[in-house]
Formats: C-alpha cells, sequence, structure tokens
C-alpha cells in the first residue's frame, strides 16, 4: 500500500470556478438520480485541474457539501487513488514507469535523465518551479518501453538521450510531440510487420 | 499464421482511422438491427457456441456470464459495465482498441446490453488512458449522432446510454466489483463473493462485468457465426486474441493472432526474435505480470491458450508475453514486480498488505545477496500464506509470480546467497520491518 500525505501547507479556500460547475454538472448527468456519489473521482479531477495539478483538502470540503456526501469519504477516495495529487507538483507533471517491462528496456536511464535535468528527488519542483518527475507503476504502453508520461500524454519509446532532450523542450515551455520517439506508428512491430500489410500499403 | 480476413481488429495499427465511416467499411454497424431482431437467445446461444473465454485475465466463458443475467427485467435496472481498466504489466492491448477501434466496442456495447437487458452501460478506464479515453468518447458521441446508441439504437427499439468513467491509478479496480465500488464513489476495495454482481452488482443491481476485449469481438463473432470463431485455436480455447509481445525481443508489439499458437512462433516471426538470439532467452512471462514465470527449456513447445498454459502451472491471463534474456537479473526483475504488488494491494485483507511488503523485502535482499538461509524458504511459505487467503484474487496474482520464481530458479537465489550448506555463516537481518521506515517520504 502507498502511504500518500497531504501537504503541510494548504490554502484556506477552495471554490469551483464556473467552468469547473459547469463540468461537473455535466459529470453528475451521467450517473442515476440519487447516486450523485458516484461523481466523486471526477470532481476531484476537475478540483486537480482547476488547482494547478493538485487537490487541497479545501477541495475535498467543498466536493463534499457539493455532492452532500461527508468529508471523510471524499478524503478516503483522494488518499486511496495514486492519480490525485495530494501535494503542489509542476505545471509539467512527469511520471516515468519503471515496472519491469520497462526496467528491463532501460527505464532508469529515462529515470537518470530527470534526475539530471529537472531535480535529484522525486516530487521535487525543478529550479524554475514547472517541472516535478516520479516513478510510477505500469502506465500500460508496455510494448512502447521504456515510456513516460507528461500530464496526459504519452511519450513511448525512449532512451536516455531524446528523453534529455524531450525534458529541455518541456523546460524551455514547448510541448514536444508525443507517441513514439522511435519512429514507429503505434504498437505495430518496427521494420518486421507480417500482418494486415494491404491496409498498409493501401 | 492467421490469415488477414480472419483478424477482427483490422485497425490494430491504425492504418484507416477509428471515425465511423472508415469503421463502416470495415464492417462495422453494418447490421446491427438484423443481428440483434434475431433475438436474446440467439445471441447468448451464438456466443456459448463460439466457446469465447472472457479476455480479462481469467478466462471465464462469456455466454455463460450473460446467462446469469435475470431473465425478467425486475424492478432494479441491469448495468452493463465495462473493464477497460487494464493496469497488468506487460499488457497493452486494450488501449488500441479504445483508440483505434473503438467502434467494435460500442456497437459490442449494444449487443451485449441487449443481451443482458441493461439500458445503461458503464465504460470503466484507467484515469492513465485520458487520451485514450477522449478518442473513444468521440466516437461515443458519433455514435449517439448517427442514432447507433442512444434512444431506439440503431432502429431496434432498444434504448441505451453508454458512459465513461474514469479510474485514478489503481491497480485493483480491475477486480471487477472493486471496479463497482470504484464507480459508486467509494475507494476501490473488492467485495466478497457471493452475491455475484450479475445478481446484486452496481447500486445494487444486477450488473454483467467483461474486458473491452471481449466486448469487442463479439459484433463480429455474431456476423461470421460462432463456428467460425469455434474454428480458429483448439477446443474450449478457440478464437483470435491479441498479444503483447514486450521484453528483450527486437521489435515488441502487439499483434492479433490465433488461440494456441505457439510461443516461438510469436517472438521469432512477430517480434523479431529476442535480443541476442533465441539461446539468450532466460524466461518468459507469459501472461502479465501475475502468472508465474516459464523457464527457456519449456518455451520451446509452448502453446499460448487457457489449458496449455495452466498444465504448466502458469496461465494466459491477459496475454501479455514478457520476454526476459539472459542479460537481466531474473530475481531482480521479480523483486520489481513484487514491489509492484506491494504498492498497488489495496490494504482491506491482512495477508496481502502485509505480505505483499515481505515477498518485496525479501526479494530485493535475495538480489543483492543479502538474503539469510532460512529466507528462501520462509519466502514461499509467505507466498501460501497469501494465496487463497483474501478476498479477491490479487493475493494469487501477487504470489504467484514469485512461486514461479522459486520453482524454477531456486538455485540461482541460493547461489548468490552463498546458502551453500557446506558454508558456515550467519547473517541477522530481521525481515519483519516497520513498512513505514522503508517507504519513500511522499510517495
Amino acid at each position: 500500500m502507498s502511504l500518500r500525505r497531504p501537504s503541510k501547507e494548504q490554502p484556506e479556500n477552495f471554490e469551483f470556478n464556473a467552468a469547473s460547475l459547469e463540468a461537473a454538472k455535466v459529470i453528475i448527468e451521467k450517473y442515476p438520480k440519487d447516486k450523485q456519489q458516484s461523481a466523486v473521482m471526477a470532481l476531484l479531477y476537475i478540483a486537480q485541474k482547476q488547482n494547478s495539478n493538485w487537490i487541497p483538502l479545501a477541495a475535498m470540503k467543498c466536493i463534499g457539501k457539493f455532492l452532500d456526501m461527508p468529508y471523510i469519504k471524499i478524503y478516503e477516495v483522494a488518499t486511496f487513488y495514486t492519480m490525485y495529487n495530494l501535494a503542489p507538483v509542476g505545471k509539467y507533471f512527469i511520471q516515468v514507469c519503471t515496472t519491469t517491462p520497462c526496467m528491463i528496456r532501460g527505464a532508469y536511464k529515462v529515470v537518470e535523465a530527470c534526475k539530471e535535468k529537472i531535480s535529484e528527488n522525486e516530487n521535487e519542483l525543478s529550479k524554475d518551479q514547472s517541472c516535478s518527475w516520479m516513478e510510477v507503476e505500469c502506465l500500460g504502453a508496455c510494448v512502447n518501453a521504456p515510456m513516460m508520461q507528461v500530464n496526459d500524454d504519452y511519450y513511448e519509446d525512449l532512451d536516455k538521450e531524446n528523453t534529455l532532450k524531450i525534458l529541455d523542450k518541456i523546460l524551455g515551455g514547448e510541448i514536444p510531440k508525443p507517441g513514439s520517439y522511435r519512429g514507429r506508428k503505434n504498437n505495430e512491430p518496427e521494420n518486421n510487420r507480417k500482418t494486415l500489410m494491404d491496409l498498409k500499403n493501401a | 499464421m492467421l490469415k488477414d480476413e480472419d483478424r477482427i481488429f483490422q485497425n490494430l495499427y491504425n492504418d484507416k482511422g477509428s471515425d465511423v465511416e472508415s469503421s463502416k467499411e470495415r464492417g462495422d454497424w453494418t447490421n446491427t438491427k438484423d443481428l440483434i431482431d434475431k433475438g436474446r437467445d440467439w445471441i447468448i446461444t451464438e456466443v456459448k457456441a463460439s466457446e469465447l473465454r472472457g479476455r480479462g485475465g481469467a478466462g471465464f466463458p462469456t455466454g455463460l456470464k450473460w446467462s446469469f443475467a435475470p431473465k425478467e427485467l425486475g424492478s432494479r435496472p441491469h448495468y452493463l459495465v465495462i473493464n477497460g481498466d487494464e493496469s497488468e504489466p506487460g499488457t497493452c492491448k486494450d488501449r488500441d482498441i479504445l483508440r483505434f477501434e473503438p467502434h467494435k466496442l460500442i456497437e459490442g456495447c449494444l449487443i451485449a446490453a441487449y443481451a443482458v437487458q441493461a439500458h445503461v452501460c458503464y465504460i470503466y478506464i484507467r484515469g492513465e488512458y485520458f487520451i485514450d479515453g477522449e478518442k473513444l468518447q468521440t466516437a461515443i458521441d458519433e455514435a449517439y449522432e448517427k442514432n447507433l446508441i442512444g434512444k431506439n439504437a440503431s432502429g431496434t427499439g432498444w434504448d441505451l446510454d453508454i458512459y465513461i468513467h474514469y479510474g485514478a491509478g489503481a491497480y485493483i479496480c480491475g477486480e471487477e466489483t472493486a471496479l463497482l465500488e470504484s464507480i459508486e464513489g467509494k475507494k476501490g476495495q473488492p467485495r466478497l463473493k457471493p452475491p455475484f454482481p450479475a445478481l446484486i452488482g452496481l447500486y445494487g443491481c444486477p450488473t454483467i462485468i467483461n474486458n473491452v476485449e471481449t466486448i469487442a469481438v463479439i459484433p463480429t463473432i455474431l456476423r461470421r457465426g460462432g463456428k467460425w470463431f469455434a474454428s480458429l485455436g483448439k477446443a474450449k480455447n478457440t478464437g483470435t486474441k491479441i498479444f503483447c509481445i514486450s521484453g528483450n525481443v527486437n521489435n515488441p508489439c502487439n499483434v492479433e493472432e490465433e488461440m494456441s499458437i505457439s510461443l516461438k512462433e510469436l517472438i521469432e516471426v512477430h517480434a523479431g526474435g529476442v535480443i541476442g538470439g533465441w539461446d539468450n532467452l532466460q524466461a518468459v512471462i507469459p501472461g502479465g505480470s501475475s502468472m508465474p514465470l516459464i523457464p527457456q527449456k519449456t518455451c520451446e513447445t509452448l502453446t499460448m491458450d487457457f489449458d496449455s498454459l495452466m498444465a504448466e502451472k502458469s496461465g494466459l491471463g491477459t496475454a501479455g508475453i514478457v520476454v526476459i534474456n539472459k542479460d537481466q537479473d531474473i530475481i531482480k526483475c521479480m523483486a520489481r514486480i513484487a514491489r509492484f504488488y506491494k504498492h498497488e494491494s489495496c490494504g482491506q485483507c491482512t495477508p496481502c498488505r502485509e505480505g505483499t511488503g515481505w515477498m518485496w523485502r525479501m526479494l530485493e535482499r535475495m538480489s543483492k545477496g543479502e538474503a539469510s538461509r532460512d529466507e528462501v524458504d520462509m519466502l514461499g511459505d509467505v507466498t501460501n500464506q497469501i494465496a487463497g487467503h483474501t478476498i479477491c484474487a490479487f493475493g494469487e496474482g501477487s504470489s504467484w509470480p514469485v512461486q514461479g520464481l522459486l520453482r524454477h530458479f531456486k538455485k540461482e537465489i541460493e547461489d548468490r546467497n552463498n546458502l551453500n550448506p557446506t558454508i558456515k555463516k550467519e547473517k541477522n537481518i530481521p525481515y519483519l520491518v516497520d513498512q513505514h521506515l522503508l517507504d519513500k517520504k511522499n510517495a
């Protein structure tokens, strides 16, 4: 079980802004009438997005009122799931997969690159305060290993060199193109495709 | 090798685009109404005849599962839930269906929802697949617009609403009852079974839960007939399957192949061979990280299906094949998998919550050569204390890989740790260390 602690420094207040409220209402519509509790996960995402990538305790209280749920239930959910950041992270939040399939293809080289470019330790902001990185468990792109996720985008088929380039771009405020960095198409076997060739050549 | 026309997922590599028009060209949505007009019983009989087994890992017969749904719609509505929480290390097949073949999935949802009498379908996608989920949402919007789903979906008289629910990075939510808890807005801790979800599931209503791949193959099975599907592979292990081949191979890839294909063919033909040649192969994890590994000598003749892998004391699982060659440290690889399970245990049952941490720490020590003499047997003992003593199958999933390592690579562990009985060397390392002291500061 992973240990997750809320940040020591917490803002006093949190309110949904108009856009978030609109999005929240759409989400609640998805679920049966008296089951608005189901929307809690999506609302936590909305709060996280609004509050520059992390969820303060005040936001949990706000969601509790919004969904008519006890605060502790929200706290339970927010601390259980690992994608909710309970402490500030960078504007560009980099997650490097280091589970076995990525590890045996050199995920720790990607970690090295993050250490060089961003910060020595995980969950530590870079010098310009814009980036932070962490090791995570399998992100489900194993045939494109090693890979990392920057906010929502997947960067695949990496090695140390092109990771450094990607990180340079991100630190310069530019978002590089996601996808494979060995130039292959999605999940096809590189230079060795034997199936569905008619479609490929059509 | 499977013929191209028998491949269900023609757009697996996104050669053609995933929008509704190009999906229709590939045959999706062509005669959905005719299929549904043949009736519930015909659909379920045809799926049973195809001998389709669930693609999410457990391999439960899909037709049978559907027949568990109550025949009459009672006071409680029925739900269909699609499990797209793919988080098993080594597996990345559902992602390709979500982003490149979404209409196969949506059409499958309509047919399955009709068969089990559900008007609402939730597709649970892991939170990390946000971009792929967006692509599915675009496809769902398209389907609503063309009235393929929604009120009187595809002119069948059946109403169906499809909603996406995102997870948030919990592997355990791939377990069906944990997934239901998660949709209900609680933390994802599995429920005791029975009652099974088919009777008491989401919001206490009858619920059928299927994997993304299982549902996505249904329309093609009905179009081409259960017999066609059953003619591929071998008895009780029929049809086609997307295999994900990752790890130390020259061309890691996803490929749809016939069930019961030989492992060697998959690796040599599709994945371009093991890095360093076949002789450099050390072991293969055949079905996602929770399945015990298979040593090289068995890989030679192994066929990939549920039953023949079961005979090797492993399993097909999700068909995520991780190839490990001799350049890798096998103990370290398994220690990393053990760390994954330690991280992902939901904490509900004590044997799993504590045991996964024990296994990880012991394996880490073994990989460094610091284990004590009695620890090897103790590790085996711990795995037996976990497997079978937990609410859900996570207990088995976390201890099987370790048992596989002990079964096939015990000698490596003993050699590295100088556990030869003729060498007397005592080490005093406590195996029970408070977990909090070892965890990362703000993990």
